[in-house]
């Protein structure tokens, strides 16, 4: 059968590819710039189609916690919002990560802190790969950007949380939301039985069966030595996730003797710059991170090698910067180049940056 | 081939569904196409715009600061987008309201009159098309027939006695730049 050729918003992507994948429920509270994914999908009624429960719930707090229970019965749920209403939905998450229950958070970056404005942003870097609220956990976090990767990543995003039993974040921002591409969306899968349930979470508190004991979740353990070691179970699980999920994309130039370092939005403003400064002989390779947690940092090593200096370029006023020069040590130049508020920065001004620090690097 | 084009006007104008169309119409011809409104606290009245690439590869930024073509239907438009189309670039200008016409002299610069032409066809809510019509005139980016499938594909089934119009509409447009 012939593709059929769709042209849509990220954040509509976020909506079509959540029903395709066999989502139990979204429970989500409107907020620009990601507001077309509760539009769309009280537009499409899933609910008369494959079963997926759609609610508007009486705000953020509300809806996370809508999450945690979903999650607990061991269903494919997920979430939405934009920063300041991430922010408020950081306690459920961090008791998700503490409980170890698979969940898909969806954050539409906007500027901040606070209400900030509603234009796009990359400022919830630092609470997106550091976890976000109290303890020691991580959440696994991938940055589409295109409408195609935001149609992608609800699917992948789900496969990962319940293959490590911990939440991940699609970490976008106003402009890949808002845009309209094409997109090719994800076969119609279908919504998990009960049997199928049971069966792949055997952890999830859907009524007891004689062979097992009592399954409890909680993210709460007075003993210190118990809570001790389920730490230490999560680092170990961490570790893992580090070593085999790590994901990123490199364009190379021929002869590139700069590297540019930015994820989703800003990656496809540098890959702009980077044909921009061709015309003049400047040649850059793009390393784009597509999980940020975890970093690609064997990734990066490898597109740093024989580098004059490393460019990233954040729409923030320098987060991921900090983890790529983790990273690399001292070994190479690096600076950094954002614009923040909600302004987002323009090719030409990222040539500029590029020029100039090819000036004192020489 | 690469196209950039900045759309700009009051809110109300019909500006992002010509966006999107046109962003449709590129999609059905085989090529690529990104779309990316100034979202915001826009309104009735207010200042919208979007920016559509058509390009025949993938397309890197959707968001520019220099256009190949600019299309303006309102003064503050005209005002803030006429510097920044590229040298030997288009702009085209439906000249309802402007009180201080476009001075660079190193484009090419079209003046439309779409509302009347609009009105004329007895339907204002054409007025899009017929700007439409007049890009697809100075720059043959697709085709009636990606139009005509692109419209019965986005309008609901009991709009699509009005393609007829819009289609004519789109004429109206491309016959007024060419007698410019």
């Amino acid at each position: 059968m012939e593709q059929e050729i769709m042209l849509m918003k990220g954040n509509e992507a976020i909506a079509h590819a959540a029903i395709r994948c066999g989502t139990d429920g979204y429970f989500g509270y409107p907020i620009t710039p990601q507001s077309e994914i509760i539009e769309t999908l009280a537009q499409l009624r899933p609910w008369e189609t494959t079963g997926m429960v759609v609610l508007q719930a009486e705000s953020e707090v509300a809806s996370i916690n809508m999450v945690y229970g979903g999650a607990g019965a061991g269903k494919r749920v997920l979430t939405s919002s934009s920063s300041p209403g991430i922010a408020l939905m950081q306690e459920g998450i961090a008791y998700m990560a503490g409980a170890e229950l698979p969940g898909v958070f969806v954050n539409v970056q906007r500027g901040g802190p606070g209400l900030g404005t509603i234009q796009p942003s990359q400022s919830d870097y630092f609470q997106a790969t550091r976890g976000g609220g109290n303890g020691d956990y991580n959440v696994i976090v991938l940055a589409p950007a295109s409408v195609q990767e935001m149609a992608d990543f609800v699917d992948l995003a789900f496969e990962l949380a319940f293959r490590y039993r911990n939440p991940a974040m699609i970490l976008s921002d106003g402009v890949i939301g808002q845009m309209m591409e094409r997109v090719v969306l994800p076969p119609m899968k279908p919504r998990r039985s009960e049997e199928e349930i049971r069966r792949e979470c055997p952890w999830a508190t859907i009524g007891r069966s004689k062979d097992r004991p009592v399954n409890i979740i909680s993210s709460l353990e007075l003993d210190s030595q118990e809570m001790e070691k389920r730490n230490l179970h999560l680092q170990e699980k961490y570790r893992t996730i580090r070593e085999h999920e790590a994901r990123y994309e490199l364009t190379t130039t021929e002869d590139a003797d700069m590297l540019i370092v930015a994820f989703g939005s800003a990656a496809r403003i540098a890959q702009k710059a980077i044909e921009l400064a061709e015309e003049e002989g400047m040649k850059a390779d793009l390393l784009r991170p597509i999980t940020l947690w975890p970093f690609p940092a064997e990734a990066l090593r490898e597109a740093a090698k024989g580098k004059r200096g490393i460019l990233v370029v954040e729409i923030n006023a320098g987060q991921m910067v900090q983890d790529v020069r983790l990273c690399l040590e001292g070994s190479v130049p690096i600076q950094h180049f954002g614009r923040l508020g909600g302004i987002v920065p323009d090719s030409e001004e990222i040539v500029g940056e590029l020029r100039n620090f090819k000036k004192q690097s020489s | 081939m690469t196209t950039e084009i900045i759309i700009s006007g009051f809110g109300g104008q019909g500006i992002l569904s010509m966006g999107k169309i046109l962003a449709y119409c590129a999609l059905m011809d085989g090529k690529e196409a990104t779309w990316m409104p100034a979202y915001g606290p826009e309104q009735r009245g207010g200042t919208a715009n979007v920016t559509v690439i058509v390009s025949d590869k993938p397309i890197s930024s959707p968001i520019l600061s220099r256009y190949d073509i600019a299309i303006v239907l309102n003064q503050p438009s005209l005002d803030k987008f006429q510097h920044r189309v590229k040298p030997g670039g288009t702009l085209i200008y439906d000249c309802f309201g402007i009180s201080s016409p476009p001075t660079r002299t190193d484009i090419q610069v079209f003046s439309i009159d779409a509302m009347a032409k609009a009105t004329e066809l007895q339907n204002a809510k054409v007025f899009n098309m017929v700007v439409l019509g007049a890009l697809l005139g100075t720059h043959p980016i697709t085709s009636t027939d990606a139009l005509r499938r692109v419209l019965e594909k986005t309008l609901p089934e009991r709009s699509h006695s009005l393609i007829p119009l819009n289609l004519q509409a789109v004429e109206e447009g491309r016959k007024m730049v060419s007698q410019a």
